[in-house]
């Protein structure tokens, strides 16, 4: 009964999501308020029904409902709750629930909380809103149904894939999904606008905080799943350059130039067409990104569920709303003209440069996903792109950026001189060639890497604090405390660029990596750590049974940390999977992973001591935290910034 | 962020885990250039791994025969092609820079130059009405008395 209930509330959504396309956007143009007024309560309808859906099918999950088709495949009894949860969303088609589930969550959140925006233009975004969700609930009823029944439920499930089995990953789809479906609210209010046939001040006040949240989920949902491919992986990569990571990077790249972008748009009134371009085509790759996971055309471990027809369906989802959209653009694209002038060195000009360099690595990160396929289809040759190729073609990118990212953070707007921007940030220049000398000093083989990574990571740091320092202007400490939330969150986002720039090219300059066999009792010496695997046993947990291992870490004769490094089985798939045993550090992380028995006695064991690791998340975080802090930025809070545009777009009416 | 190991691995009982101990070369500076070189090449039958992660039975046999070649003197190039001629382009990380991928290398740049290009003229156009600010338009200045008045 359960799974009819969720099955019919999503067929009753799909209906709402229908009026709410057509009417209010009807309404928009020939201004019936009655009509408009409708899109409100669609918005919130189709929230709740999909909300119902979403409910019946989790009951499903947590009961172990094995006559529901979805639930055999993907669950068991033995597993923990946690993961009864969370394996609602690790399948294609509860994601695709989840999915909709959001883009419904953003819809009514804009329904109710953009108390301010005109009723028009509204109705207008709700419409294209419900376009989407229309879209998407359509590929679920006729594709991808979670709710189809079994005609005898068997015994118990097929349980879920051990990887996904993981705290880290029970999370990192719904903030990616924030991310994307976030993205699909820039891309409303851009095709919305288009159709008003206006962008001002007010329309990127509006659109910003959507883009803010959606990058700022992009980048927890991003470092959540780098984390977890770190310590679960068994030798520590955290980023591969893999189709569907690239799929979720680049709608990141293109939200960060949104955002830059939309700062233009706010403050100066320029950049406005671009600025709408960049929410059609960081939407587009967000659906560009699902289209590659759930097709399977580029293969990859993501696919769930490499089925052409669902493909298809995808690939006309994208096509149909790109293209729509692209097409109004070039008729409308004219009618935006920009106001402001500036000069070459001036804020708007470094935001520019700044949306160069995102849209063009974003543009590599591309044309790199999708060549192998290009070069299939045209020219018959399979191969391949990987991490190589990408260092290679996107980190120059990075480099320019992080150069002129403190420069272009304090430049005044409208015309800078080099010589004035360059007297705050000299302490700034001083401190990161400190540091590139003392990299230099202290790294073995003098790595350009690590010399150029830290150099520039440390630009940023010292840079994003001469930024704060120049806002305080004379005044004294207390001012920092009274500065815009905005000024505090770029400072942050910047800084923890920076640190990211330092754990990644530390990391990977740095590492020490050691694979032996070990006898148990045995000491050996890694990089100055005396590691002794003590013991080794075999233990049962919940669903799964486990090797594991006491290793003691020592240094200089004092104990540093006991570690347990885990190989673990999982019956129902038959599937291993290594738990590294990781003691962070602020300036190393030690990580080591049991392997094999081995015929001669012993066990294979690896040993990897990697600097600087932590600051790859450290800074996603303090990236995230800065863009978590600039949304609460008062002039985004209810009636704060969003009243005064309503009076500044109401006369034109 | 990738869900590994779900290809040849799952019909293993006892996977064997990336390089494995008895594969090490004694030699540090060979055994060095050997993991070098296996961060480039892809497991034939993995979904996007290299042959230095990989766990299927093939990358095994794929680093094994490197290190062959490796002591038996070849220099890293010529290692590198004799894997490429047993198993094809398609096991190279980094497309070799011939025929029509000279466009893969070259799209990052052009398109920068390209957005660089238009960026400048953007740019040039924006300075050069600075000096003929525009008279507001009585719209303009309706709105601008409203906003006084606020």
């Amino acid at each position: 009964m359960n799974a009819e209930i969720g099955h019919f509330a999503l067929i009753l959504a799909f209906a709402v999501a229908l009026f709410q396309m057509i009417v209010p956007m009807i309404g928009a143009a020939r201004g019936w308020s009655g009509w408009i007024d409708s899109a409100r309560p669609a918005a919130i309808a189709q929230l709740g029904l999909i909300a119902i859906s979403f409910v019946a099918l989790t009951i499903s999950f947590v009961t172990s409902d094995f006559s529901v088709l979805l639930v055999y495949e993907n669950s068991h009894t033995a597993k923990p709750m946690i993961y009864k949860i969370s394996g609602v969303w690790g399948n294609h088609e509860g994601s695709m629930l989840l999915w909709v589930l959001i883009l419904a969550l953003f819809g009514a959140a804009a329904a109710i909380f953009d108390a301010n925006l005109p009723p028009r233009l509204r109705a207008r975004v709700l419409s294209v809103q419900a376009a989407i969700g229309a879209a998407f609930l359509a590929f679920i009823l006729f594709t991808s149904n979670p709710f189809l029944r079994l005609d005898s439920a068997p015994f118990n499930g097929r349980d879920l894939n051990p990887l996904l089995q993981d705290p880290g990953l029970a999370f990192h789809p719904p903030f990616l999904y924030l991310g994307y479906v976030g993205l699909s609210m820039a891309f409303s209010f851009a095709v919305a606008a288009l159709i008003e046939g206006r962008v001002d001040a007010a329309w990127a006040r509006w659109v910003r905080p959507w883009t803010l949240a959606a990058w700022v989920f992009l980048t927890i949902g991003i470092a959540l799943g780098s984390w977890w491919a770190y310590y679960e992986l068994g030798w520590g990569g955290f980023w591969f350059w893999d189709p569907v990571e690239n799929a979720s990077f680049m709608p990141w790249l293109l939200a960060a130039a949104l955002l830059h972008s939309a700062i233009v748009v706010e403050k100066r009134e320029v950049l406005k067409s671009w600025t709408i371009l960049l929410a059609i085509m960081a939407f587009g790759f967000s659906l560009i990104g699902t289209f590659i996971v759930r097709s399977g055309v580029i293969t990859s471990v993501h696919s769930f569920a490499n089925d052409p027809e669902r493909g298809v369906f995808i690939l006309a989802i994208l096509a149909l709303f790109v293209g729509g959209a692209l097409t109004i653009f070039a008729a409308r694209a004219g009618s935006m003209q920009a106001k402001g002038v500036f000069a070459p060195l001036s804020r708007e000009g470094a935001l520019v440069l700044n949306n160069i360099l995102l849209a063009v690595s974003a543009f590599v990160v591309f044309i790199g996903t999708v060549w192998p396929l290009v070069a299939e289809l045209l020219w018959d040759r399979k191969l391949s792109v990987g991490p190589p190729f990408f260092e290679k073609a996107f980190t120059p990118f990075m480099i320019v950026l992080a150069l002129v990212l403190p420069l272009g953070a304090i430049i005044p707007w409208k015309r800078g001189r080099m010589g004035r921007v360059l007297v705050p940030l000299r302490g700034a220049l001083i401190f990161a060639a400190a540091v590139m000398l003392l990299v230099f000093a202290v790294s073995t083989g003098h790595s350009a890497l690590a010399v150029l990574g830290a150099g520039l990571g440390s630009w940023l740091i010292a840079g994003a604090a001469a930024d704060l320092w120049q806002r305080k202007g004379n005044s004294g400490p207390s001012r920092l405390a009274r500065l815009p939330r905005a000024d505090w969150g770029r400072v942050l986002a910047h800084a923890g660029l920076g640190v990211t720039f330092i754990g990644v090219s530390l990391l990977m300059a740095w590492q020490v990596e050691d694979i032996r066999v070990a006898q148990i009792g045995e000491t050996f010496e890694v990089a100055g750590y005396d590691v002794t695997l003590e013991s080794v046993e075999d233990i049962h947990g919940p669903n799964y049974v486990s090797t594991i291992a006491a290793m003691r870490v020592e240094r200089d004769g004092r104990m540093v940390a006991m570690l347990h490094p885990e190989k673990r089985v999982y019956p129902v798939q038959a599937m291993p999977t290594t738990e590294a045993a990781i003691q962070s550090g602020l300036f190393r992380d030690l990580y080591l992973v049991i392997g094999d028995p081995q015929q001669g006695g012993g066990w294979a064991v690896r040993t990897y001591i990697k600097p600087f690791a932590g600051w790859i998340w450290l800074g996603s975080a303090l990236m995230a935290l800065g863009g978590l802090i600039s949304l609460s930025d008062r002039r985004y809070r209810v009636g704060a910034g969003a009243a005064r545009g309503a009076a500044l777009a109401r006369p034109a009416e | 962020m990738r869900l590994l190991t779900l290809c040849l691995v799952l019909l293993l009982a006892l996977p064997a885990w990336a390089v494995q101990p008895d594969e090490v070369l004694s030699d540090p500076a060979l055994e060095a250039r050997a993991r070098e070189i296996s961060r480039i090449l892809r497991c034939p039958v993995c979904q996007g791994e290299t042959i230095d992660e990989s766990n299927a039975p093939i990358s095994r046999d794929l680093r094994l025969y490197l290190r062959e070649r490796l002591v038996a003197g070849d220099d890293d190039k010529a290692a590198v092609q004799a894997v490429v001629d047993r198993f094809g382009e398609y096991v190279l990380f980094e497309p070799p820079a011939r025929g029509i991928n000279w466009l893969l290398y070259l799209a990052g740049p052009l398109m920068a130059l390209f957005g660089l290009f238009v960026g400048w003229r953007f740019i040039r156009a924006r300075g050069q009405t600075e000096t003929d600010p525009q008279e507001l338009s009585t719209e303009e200045k309706a709105r601008l008395d409203r906003l006084m008045r606020d």
